[in-house]
């Protein structure tokens, strides 16, 4: 056992402070039980949001060492030992107390977006069928916990602030998932060129990296999302080296 | 008068995880001004960590499933004390909720026929659980917040509900705070239904979240409602037990499905040891025969890691309260050994169960396609709660209903694994259903000043008192240590009596709690106010286990090992008397049709 020094926002709606707490690690402990363990014994006021503790709610995101991380799997001996751990909240959303962020701005951008619409039933019973191969893809996207990481460490929104009128990675994600769901007859890229700004997305990557459920956000989701747009709209860029290539052909 | 704002609706639905979001759902397709209100934000529910999968007898797998088969399987789990009536409602349902949850954008694994696939699982005859590899809960919640939120619902997001509120006899309404602002909102409608889910927290080692402190319990409790089945609570018997912080976590009955063993500290396999004489006839007496078991060798009997969770876990406390146990106070579970038998062992124990290797890998530096895992029972479920109707879901209070973990009649005194993910899905929406009928049938609700105003009063109090040498989080601890030593796995009166008045001790405690800081997001406040929650059902709990003087199910007694016909006739009742205190009744239960009587005969064989 040894005490170890963590750094801890604490304030309220964006005035606030790093403050020193000390508290003992044991073997095994991740950087969420260390913030229980200070609001137990010294600040039963710190504000945590959390739910599963193991990695499938999303809920307890926070910045670890400046890094966008799930405070319930980021463990304590994989950070450098000798050094204070800082733990703020997540810097793309207002804050609201300590560690709490206000998430709302994106149950919001999720509503914007149009529902699923299946196409008619492929059996009499009103089922469908549907092969493995053709979802795996969309189950890839449908892993993602709604952490808002990705959200968190986009510089579209975190540093230009782009909140009204880009959507951001996660529901680029969700976009890709009804969109490439063989049974989708909805029509979306109109809203994701207009309404959702997918051109902000300069493919950083910086989403992917964060990501704990290891979506390829960039590659899989974004990147096919803007061929799909542009195929639609007709750039005339692309449109040119379709008609070479099939040309060629 | 005490400062809160007033929100209207139709139907108000406490709880946004399955339960709360199916009800929901079937509220405003009713036509009802719905409001959503839950603790946490929307889709972190606890059922987004369920695994396994969702049971509905579809046949896609093994076509000699249907309704009846399911049905049978659900009441020989529950030792026949099951609302026979919920039992077949939920059997015959069960295939149209999972249908549905498809036509709303869901993607479970598919069959080579390209139809929804299913699994195998305890006390499931067939292969019966539609899923998405171990993550079946995250699918189901999420496919039915994207579903409702295009509805009009009104979400309340980490609004907790502090009381309920009655217009004379009838459930009208609710007091609550925001987690944000410790602001108060005075709900009130026309019908109420609770979804709030389990009780885990009551005791020290749980795979439950800080939520599951037993709201909606106590909520229905004070307000006037029967709680059936209380001494029922399921303890999984494979929880994480190294290293401390991860204590309780659940490792899911796959990892046994996919060839793992338990052993002691010896090597030896102990499950051989112990096989009820029930079960003889259908389990495997050699490793040989349970290793083809899990291979799929249809004419191989299932090995004996596979009985039971309730005996399983039994067996795994005896282990270690022997002397047998592993160094971390837990018994090992070996998949890694299935490498003697695989050629690309390692490779399919990942593909298999990538969230457990994951999980064993993140939070315990362990590599369990290398070595075993230390695991022991934790907390799981709660069969017993709110006493409802099987077809509307009403409670005994009007205008009150419940759905979910938070109800009670459809598990027995045992609930099968896959069988809470149906249960969520059916009697959500049967209850949102008859809601919105009920809200429909009766007059604007009028709530008195004087109630809402105790109620704020009664939930500023720790505030009042500020400072004070009880700390809430110290007497939480003290509560789950009491439950889990005196009321857990193996019961016996002597102890129970201990608990008994350990929890009137730890209520009086309660009662002088005192909190600092203001009122907005502040856990410690939120920590002390759930904590009448947690003693109600834990004397709730701890009352009916002494009264059911046999085991049965999820309820074993050390001084009563045996099951006793006596008590297969009745459910024991629980209510708030006049002066207070907690009363209870030996409820007989009904008789059974004798169509289903019928069903449970054929499927004997
Ligand atoms: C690790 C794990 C794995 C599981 N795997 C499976 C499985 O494979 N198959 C299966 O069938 N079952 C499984 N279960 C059980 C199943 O997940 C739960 O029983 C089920 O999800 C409960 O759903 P619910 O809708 O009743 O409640 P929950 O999903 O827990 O939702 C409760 C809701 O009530 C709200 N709430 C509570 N109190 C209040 C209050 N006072 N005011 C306002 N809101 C409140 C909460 O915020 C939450 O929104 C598993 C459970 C666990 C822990
Ligand atoms: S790749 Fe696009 S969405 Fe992702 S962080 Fe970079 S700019 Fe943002
Ligand atoms: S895509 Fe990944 S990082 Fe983004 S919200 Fe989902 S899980 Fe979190
Ligand atoms: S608490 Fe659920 S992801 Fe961390």
């Amino acid at each position: 056992m040894t005490a170890h020094t963590f750094k801890v926002w604490r304030g309220e709606r964006g005035t606030g402070a790093f403050q020193d707490y000390s508290t003992d690690i044991t073997e095994g402990m991740v950087v969420l039980d260390a913030m229980h363990q200070i609001q137990a014994e010294n600040a039963n006021d710190l504000a945590i949001r959390w739910n599963c503790k193991a990695g499938k709610c999303g809920s307890c995101s926070a910045e670890v060492n400046g890094h966008p991380k799930l405070m319930c799997m980021t463990r304590m001996d994989e950070l450098p030992a000798h050094e204070p751990v800082t733990v703020e909240p997540m810097r793309a959303f207002p804050h609201v107390r300590d560690l709490v962020t206000d998430v709302s701005w994106n149950y919001e951008q999720k509503k914007r977006i149009k529902k699923f619409k299946p196409r008619a039933p492929d059996a009499p019973d009103g089922t469908w069928r549907m092969m493995q191969a053709d979802v795996d893809r969309v189950q890839e996207f449908r892993k993602c916990i709604e952490c808002f990481l990705c959200q968190d460490v986009c510089h579209v929104l975190r540093d230009h602030h782009k909140h009204d009128e880009f959507v951001g990675p996660r529901h680029l994600v969700y976009t890709a998932a009804l969109e490439m769901h063989p049974l989708d007859i909805e029509d979306r890229l109109g809203d994701l060129k207009d309404e959702h700004a997918i051109g902000y997305c300069n493919i950083t990557k910086c989403c992917t990296t964060v990501c704990p459920e290891h979506i390829a956000i960039t590659d899989n989701a974004i990147i096919p999302l803007k061929e799909r747009v542009v195929d639609s709209f007709y750039d005339p860029v692309v449109k040119l080296v379709r008609l070479l290539r099939a040309k060629r052909t | 008068m005490a400062e809160y704002e007033r929100v209207e609706h139709d139907v108000l639905v406490i709880g946004a995880g399955g339960a709360g979001l199916r009800a929901a759902i079937a509220a405003a397709a009713g036509g009802a001004r719905v409001g959503l209100v839950c603790k946490s934000l929307l889709g972190k529910a606890h059922t987004v960590m369920a695994e396994g999968g969702v049971a509905a007898a579809m046949g896609h797998v093994d076509d000699r499933d249907n309704w009846r088969v399911h049905f049978a399987d659900t009441m020989r789990g529950g030792q026949y004390l099951n609302n026979w009536r919920m039992a077949q409602l939920h059997a015959q349902e069960a295939p149209d909720r999972v249908r549905e949850l498809e036509a709303w954008g869901a993607v479970f694994d598919r069959t080579t026929d390209g139809r929804i696939l299913q699994r195998n699982f305890g006390g499931h005859r067939y292969p019966r659980l539609a899923h998405v590899g171990d993550r079946t809960g995250l699918e189901m919640i999420r496919t039915l917040q994207d579903h409702a939120i295009h509805l009009g619902i009104d979400v309340h997001m980490e609004v907790t509900v502090v009381q309920l509120l009655k217009d004379r006899d009838r459930v009208a309404g609710a007091m609550a705070y925001d987690r944000e602002r410790g602001r108060f909102k005075l709900f009130s409608c026309g019908a109420v239904v609770l979804a709030t889910g389990g009780i885990g927290r009551a005791f020290d080692i749980t795979s439950n979240s800080w939520e599951y402190t037993g709201d909606g319990h106590s909520l229905a409790y004070d307000a006037g409602a029967e709680l059936v089945d209380m001494e029922f609570v399921q303890f999984h018997p494979t929880g994480m037990v190294w290293p401390p912080s991860v204590k309780g976590i659940l490792v899911t009955e796959g990892v046994r499905g996919e060839g793992g063993v338990l052993r002691n500290k010896d090597g030896k396999r102990f499950m051989f040891d112990d096989i009820p004489d029930n079960y003889k006839g259908q389990t495997a007496d050699n490793e040989e025969e349970g290793w083809r078991y899990t291979q799929g060798d249809k004419s191989a009997r299932r090995p004996p890691e596979l009985l039971t969770r309730d005996h399983v876990a039994r067996c795994i406390q005896r282990e270690v309260r022997e002397g047998r146990g592993s160094p971390h106070g837990g018994v090992y579970l070996d998949i890694a050994w299935i490498k003697e038998r695989l050629p690309k062992g390692a490779e399919h124990i990942r593909k298999k169960l990538p969230s457990m290797y994951h999980q064993f890998k993140q939070l315990a530096n362990i590599d369990i396609t290398a070595v075993p895992m230390e695991v022991g029972p934790t907390t799981h479920y709660i069969m017993g709660g709110i006493r409802v109707d099987g077809d509307t879901q009403m409670s005994n209070v009007p205008g009150l209903f419940a759905a979910g973990e938070c109800a009670a009649g459809l598990h027995g005194a045992n609930r099968l694994g896959g069988n809470s993910l149906s249960d969520l899905l059916v009697f959500g929406k049967r209850a949102g259903e008859h809601a919105v009928a009920f809200a429909k049938s009766q007059a604007a609700a009028r709530l008195a000043p004087v109630d809402a105003d105790a109620s704020v009063a009664a939930a500023l109090e720790p505030f009042e008192r500020g400072g004070s040498p009880e700390a809430p989080y110290a007497i939480q601890h003290e509560l789950q240590g009491l439950m889990q030593k005196l009321v857990g796995i193996v019961r016996e009166e002597g102890e129970m009596r201990q608990a008994l008045s350990g929890v009137a001790k730890l209520r009086e405690r309660a009662m002088h709690v005192g909190v600092h800081g203001n009122r907005e997001y502040n856990p410690g406040w939120h920590t002390a106010l759930d904590l009448h929650h947690l003693m109600t059902v834990s004397e709730a709990i701890t009352l009916a286990a002494l009264e059911r003087k046999e085991s049965r199910g999820g309820h074993f007694r050390d001084d009563y090992p045996d099951k006793d016909p006596a008590y297969a006739r009745f459910n024991i009742v629980l209510r708030k008397g006049l002066d207070g205190a907690m009363e209870l009744e030996r409820r007989t239960i009904p008789p059974m049709p004798d169509d289903l009587k019928a069903i449970i005969e054929e499927q004997k064989s």
